[in-house]
């Protein structure tokens, strides 16, 4: 049957056909951009000997090159002082392979073993308590599937003119995966928190013992000590043998190569959770404790770096995520904001978790702005970048979540754009 | 807040009620002894509970500067490859805020902390009660906080005021 049909009335500007018209072509199965062409009779060079043989791990496609954390920066002098960032523009679905997950560490990866690292819970506590990685092992352990993002993620948008990155190297500050352990209520019911404790601070095993303060309420709500991310142990760089794992807060918080928890009457007002991670305001007014890590997203393809072949249809693709819970809806526009339409969202809309959404767009070859505008079930909407910039410091920089713009030229290049 | 202390006593009672429900756990925690817990405690928190005994001035904190921080944080605080600790005082309401330690940080205990935990940053750890002490009291003198002979310790540290201190708010409830 010929690959042709009608391409249905757009919902919104610019081509845009939106979620309705883009459920209906999965089911039916035209609408694709996948063609099949036939192969009869024909064998592909790959498919003359066996293939290659079984390994004990596993690489990407020698072809997809580009498969790279991206923006891989230490500061002066320093090798472990920096971040590096998942490269979203070339993934899909909502899990991020492990081995692409973003980093921000402060004074590099501590090579810990683990036969000689324990957990320590002290403090406003009945009994102070040490926990082996074989004693926690024998713990009930939960998993669950949830995005961490460095609260200086999109901080690249506060700045005057838009900068020429990626979708990565904007926003690459957010990754997910599945994480499991040991819910840190139990092991704080364990060592009996006094009526006083109401603050932990956690101290992580790296050179710089990085740490920071957390209310319990937060801790007994979700807060788990991680011991696996999709399924292994967790890598070096996700701090193993353990972490915090704190649903939905600045990535911060969610101390790697946990060491200590001290149960506390207060915040401890560490060097992180003061100096670096407040948010100052335009009347010079500092706020702490700015945990939650707001509602966001991000269209991943098509955006800079992926240039656009022919005219006709694409699908538009992306992550929406935040802190407060679910993603109720995404909202997709193709003329700068002008008309909407809503996307399509994956079937794992999960909690504190990436939302893949798409839609459909049919690109009549002209120039466009492409942007996403995601809502959470708590009602909030993702704002737009004036709204976000209207109160913050000059170059105060966390937490920004306002609505990205990418355009597209007529010869199908993407960039980001104030819009 | 008397409500608050109320509803934070019941959720004490219902944490008492959770250690009975996880009795399917194992409880394989070590109990540690006083002297175990304070070779791991590193936390010092703002009204100086966790500071160590020692004490120092920024007479003899200048000379620890140079010796182990100058390369990084430059001449006086300033102009370093790193961050700067002194200077910006006015610069929080212009449109590039320089947050320093004397223009933003807002508690002087989190300055000894964060020296103690993570520098210097190639070699942490090796700084005794009395340099950590002499360095936070020469940042200090830097941005005209304490004077240059003024001996701080666990007793005076918390007690410095910060120019930025009431400039901070919180988010959350407190």
């Amino acid at each position: 049957m010929a690959n042709r049909r009608l391409i249905p009335m757009p919902e919104a500007g610019n081509g845009l056909l939106g979620r309705r018209h883009f459920l209906q072509a999965s089911l039916g199965g035209g609408m694709t951009l996948l063609t099949a062409t036939a192969t009869a009779g024909i064998r592909e060079k790959w498919m003359s000997a066996p293939g290659a043989g079984m390994s004990e791990t596993g690489n990407p496609s020698p072809h997809e090159t580009q498969l790279k954390r991206t923006g891989v920066s230490s500061r002066p002098g320093t090798t472990g002082s920096g971040v590096s960032r998942t490269p979203l523009e070339y993934l899909d679905g909502i899990i991020t392979p492990s081995r692409l997950h973003f980093e921000r560490h402060h004074s590099g990866i501590p090579d810990i073993e683990p036969g000689l690292h324990k957990l320590t819970i002290y403090g406003l506590v009945d009994r102070p308590l040490s926990f082996s990685i074989e004693a926690l092992e024998r713990y009930s352990k939960v998993s669950r599937i949830q995005f961490l993002e460095c609260s200086g993620n999109s901080g690249a948008l506060i700045a005057p003119e838009p900068v020429p990155l990626t979708a990565g190297g904007i926003h690459g500050l957010v990754s997910a995966s599945e994480w499991g352990g040991v819910p840190l209520s139990v092991l704080l019911d364990e060592a009996g928190v006094k009526p006083e404790g109401k603050w932990i601070v956690a101290d992580g095993a790296d050179s710089a013992m990085m740490s920071r303060s957390v209310p319990l309420d937060k801790v007994l709500d979700d807060a788990i000590v991680a011991l696996y991310q999709n399924g292994e142990p967790l890598r070096p760089s996700n701090g193993y043998p353990m972490r915090l794992f704190l649903p939905g807060w600045e990535g911060n918080m969610s101390v790697k190569w946990l060491r200590t928890i001290k149960v506390t009457r207060g915040p401890a007002m560490t060097k992180d959770e003061t100096s670096k991670y407040s948010d100052l305001r335009n009347d010079g007014i500092a706020e702490l404790f700015t945990f939650p890590m707001d509602v966001k997203s991000v269209i991943t393809s098509p955006s800079p770096g992926l240039t656009l072949g022919p005219k006709g249809l694409y699908q538009v693709s992306g992550i929406a995520w935040s802190g407060a819970g679910k993603i109720r809806r995404v909202d997709v526009s193709a003329d700068g904001g002008q008309s909407w339409a809503e996307a399509a969202l994956d079937r794992h809309v999960l909690p504190m978790c990436l939302t893949r959404f798409r839609t459909a767009w049919n690109w009549d070859g002209g120039s466009a702005v492409l942007m996403s505008r995601a809502t959470d079930d708590a009602g909030s909407v993702q704002p737009s970048r004036d709204t976000v910039m209207a109160r913050r410091a000059g170059n105060s920089f966390y937490h920004y979540n306002g609505i990205q713009a990418w355009s597209v030229s007529e010869q199908g290049h993407l960039s980001n754009v104030y819009a | 807040m008397y409500m608050r202390d109320r509803i934070v006593a019941i959720c004490a009672l219902c944490t008492f009620a959770c250690a009975a429900l996880a009795e399917g756990e194992p409880g394989l925690g070590r109990e540690m002894s006083a002297a175990e817990v304070a070779t791991m405690d590193f936390v010092i928190m703002a009204d100086g509970e966790g500071l160590p005994p020692g004490s120092g001035s920024a007479a003899t904190g200048a000379t620890v500067y140079q010796q182990h921080c100058v390369v990084c944080h430059g001449e006086e605080g300033k102009n370093g490859l790193h961050d700067s600790l002194a200077g910006g005082r006015d610069t929080i309401r212009g449109p590039m805020p320089n947050k320093t330690v004397g223009s933003y940080w807002p508690y002087a205990t989190t300055l000894f902390d964060y020296i103690r935990r993570a520098m210097p940053y190639q070699n942490p750890g090796n700084l005794s009660n009395d340099e950590l002490y002499a360095l936070t009291a020469y940042v200090l003198y830097l941005n005209g906080i304490v004077g240059e002979s003024d001996t701080i310790d666990a007793g005076s540290l918390p007690l410095a005021e910060m120019p930025n201190r009431d400039n901070f708010v919180w988010a959350i409830e407190r």
